[in-house]
């Protein structure tokens, strides 16, 4: 079992702005002991699959207010399932109605996080996900 | 009539039989983490002249209102900020609005226009109209503004990095509608700075983003007079998570370094200044919102006056837009929402506002529906016309905890600037990443103290209502929006006089690499339909893109 820290991306894929909630995210984990990979703001899905790539990252945090996310995470879990990374964990958040959390669901986006939610939860779900995964 | 003597109070009395019960086990600091005292008393203000310090409304350092009559004389204007979808679904948004009683435009642009892009630039897929009106040409603000009288209504636009050629867009327009320049009211928000800080919409690096400010406050100086030309904007810092007196300082120091550059330039301070705006957020905090804006008003009074040397009285006043905090509202329990910003916008008025946009309940979740948005109007008209808060000026004015509050967000503010300076002014801060470390600083602190319940939010991390289910509707921006508005564009770009479009954006570029304004010649590109696009293409030509090194 792997005792390195686990590394994450979190990145802002598309035109949205608003980096609030990536960036506090990006220091609870820290605080957590994770490996925080933060690539900012107007990334492409191919630019954070491939951020991924090089540092070999466990997760992958997306950020999306701007009512793109269905176009963003269908395009990074697309480039991560044909580049050998359909293992790692996807998840993220942002303004993301439920009807359309589920389609994530179908998608294999298990959890996605929103306005109200927990910052424990978050740090929470990615641990849980990193332990049954070394099981 | 002689009243009974009554023994003075004595404050040590009181402080005995306050300390000895058991408090409650809360957080009493402000929502900024500001400590504060369990009462306020004359004490609190011994050294406050309030000749100088607190004076009268009208009457310089304007802590009590920029005006003699303030809202007696004029009520705020009712801004509601919008836009959504294709210029004709927010132009029926903005006649809905009008027709309920508001009393001044505010543009809302989705993310492409907001970055200068086409509606059909690859990074704009998914984007189109979700947050805001798509504007690629004047042909869009033709149709965004069809009916809308602009010689009797004032607008204003949330345009930053695209500004001047959204407002060459709008130029062209009022030409269109037969409109002269002299008659336009209204405001650009147009304030780069805060867009390294929070607001992330930037396309060149700082300095060809300054010149553009500089030649458009040079251009309506001449040519669109009541025009304000810059709100220079507090309101996106403190949604990213910064404190009030963060949101304060940051704001009048990037304030100042408008005015230094345009200074530089070779601009006459009286002859822009009057027409410089600004643009705060009113949070949940009630009193230190009100104390914030009114030490904006002195701060931004002193340093006019005696730093800048400015003699026309209209140069000192700070005046303000104020919209209600939109990170304060939560996707649970949606309709308490209403409640936040029935007070932030009471706070907002009791601050003394110009104008203010009241935020939908539905802010957490997406675009305001109809209903949520009138209800949001209507908060604003029940302030102004039932609640009595308009028929007296300042009302907290003369308050201990208010006035003391005042003086200590300006001492703050002070502070911070001299950090600022020592850091080498905004512009190297942004660059070291000051701004953006502070406030998310603060973000984070405040997101723990939410998760240890030290602050609590109703229905979020407290009075839950767990199975809870959307009971509002929720607008929401159909696909064909995009399809429609690039399907509009390739059209445009077919029939117009294309080489007349190449031609005027060469004449940009070579204008761009020298330095006259160019303002006259983006509305040039305007005239003959260049897109939004095809003019930011031609700019970046010349400036280059700016890359952001993201602190966190």
């Amino acid at each position: 079992m792997s005792v390195e820290p686990m590394k994450v991306i979190i990145a802002k894929p598309g035109l949205d702005g608003h980096d609030r909630g990536a960036k506090v995210v990006a220091r609870a984990l820290v605080e957590a002991g994770m490996e925080v990979v933060y690539l900012g703001l107007r990334q492409t899905p191919e630019s954070i699959v491939n951020a991924a790539l090089e540092e070999d990252a466990d997760v992958i945090g997306l950020s999306i207010l701007s009512g793109a996310h269905m176009t963003h995470f269908r395009r990074v879990k697309e480039l991560m399932d044909k580049n050998g990374l359909g293992d790692r964990l996807l998840t993220g958040g942002g303004i993301i109605p439920t009807k359309d959390q589920e389609k994530l669901k179908e998608l294999g986006i298990e959890k996605v996080f929103g306005p109200g939610d927990d910052i424990q939860a978050i740090v929470d779900y990615i641990r849980t996900w990193h332990r049954s995964r070394s099981t | 009539m002689k009243r009974p003597v009554v023994k003075t109070a004595d404050k040590r009395n009181w402080e005995k039989k306050y300390c000895s019960p058991d408090l409650r086990n809360a957080d009493f600091s402000s929502i900024s983490g500001r400590p504060l005292e369990p009462l306020y008393t004359r004490e609190d203000l011994s050294g406050f002249d309030v000749d100088t310090e607190l004076g009268y409304p009208g009457e310089y350092p304007y802590t009590r209102g920029i005006h003699p009559s303030m809202y007696r004389g004029k009520l705020w204007t009712m801004r509601q900020f919008a836009g959504m979808g294709t210029p004709q679904q927010s132009n029926e948004r903005y006649k809905f609005l009008l027709a309920k009683g508001q009393t001044g435009l505010s543009v809302a642009f989705d993310n492409p226009t907001l970055y200068g892009w086409d509606s059909d630039h690859a990074l704009s897929a998914g984007e189109v109209g979700k947050t805001g009106v798509a504007v690629d040409s004047t042909a869009d603000m033709e149709r965004l503004f069809r009916e809308i009288p602009l010689d009797q209504v004032s607008t204003s636009m949330t345009i930053n990095a695209p500004a001047a050629w959204i407002f060459a867009m709008f130029l062209a327009n009022a030409e269109k509608q037969n409109v002269s320049f002299d008659m336009l009211r209204g405001t650009l928000q147009n304030d780069i700075l805060k867009e390294y800080i929070a607001q992330k919409e930037w396309i060149f690096p700082p300095e060809p983003h300054l010149r553009l400010i500089t030649d458009l406050m040079a251009f309506c100086a001449d040519h669109v007079p009541q025009w304000n030309t810059i709100s220079i904007s507090g309101y996106h810092i403190r949604e990213a998570g910064s404190t009030a007196a963060q949101e304060l300082a940051f704001t009048l120091a990037d304030g100042f370094a408008y005015v230094e550059h345009a200074l530089r330039a070779g601009l006459e301070i009286d002859d822009f200044a009057p027409r410089l705006s600004f643009f705060f957020n009113s949070h949940l905090d009630f009193f230190e919102e009100i104390a914030k804006l009114r030490a904006a008003r002195r701060i931004w009074a002193r340093h006019m006056k005696e730093k800048y040397k400015a003699k026309d009285p209209r140069s000192w006043l700070c005046r303000f837009h104020v919209q209600t905090a939109g990170c304060s509202l939560t996707a649970q329990q949606p309709k308490i929402n209403i409640i936040r910003t029935a007070l932030e916008a009471l706070a907002g008025v009791l601050g003394g506002c110009q104008s203010l946009h009241t935020n939908s309940m539905d802010e957490a979740l997406a675009l305001p529906s109809e209903k949520a948005v009138e209800i949001a109007l209507r908060t604003q008209q029940v302030i102004a016309f039932e609640s009595g808060a308009a028929n007296v000026i300042d009302p907290l004015g003369g308050s201990y905890f208010i006035e003391k509050l005042t003086c200590e967000l300006e001492e703050e503010a002070e502070r911070y600037f001299q950090k600022i300076d020592e850091l080498g002014g905004v512009v190297k801060a942004i660059e070291q990443g000051f701004f953006q470390r502070e406030i998310t600083r603060a973000a984070y602190e405040y997101q723990m103290a939410l998760s240890r319940k030290r602050k609590i939010l109703v229905g979020v991390n407290e009075f839950i209502n767990e199975d809870e289910h959307l009971e509002i509707p929720i607008l929401e921006i159909d696909e064909s929006v995009e399809r429609d508005q690039i399907r509009r564009l390739q059209e445009l770009r077919q029939k117009r006089d294309n080489q007349a479009v190449r031609s005027r954006l060469d004449a940009l570029k070579k204008a761009a690499a020298g330095t006259e304004n160019l303002i006259p010649r983006l509305l040039d590109c305007a005239r003959v339909y260049a897109t939004l696009g095809e003019i930011s293409a031609a700019l970046i030509n010349v400036f280059g893109e700016y890359q952001e090194q993201p602190f966190y």
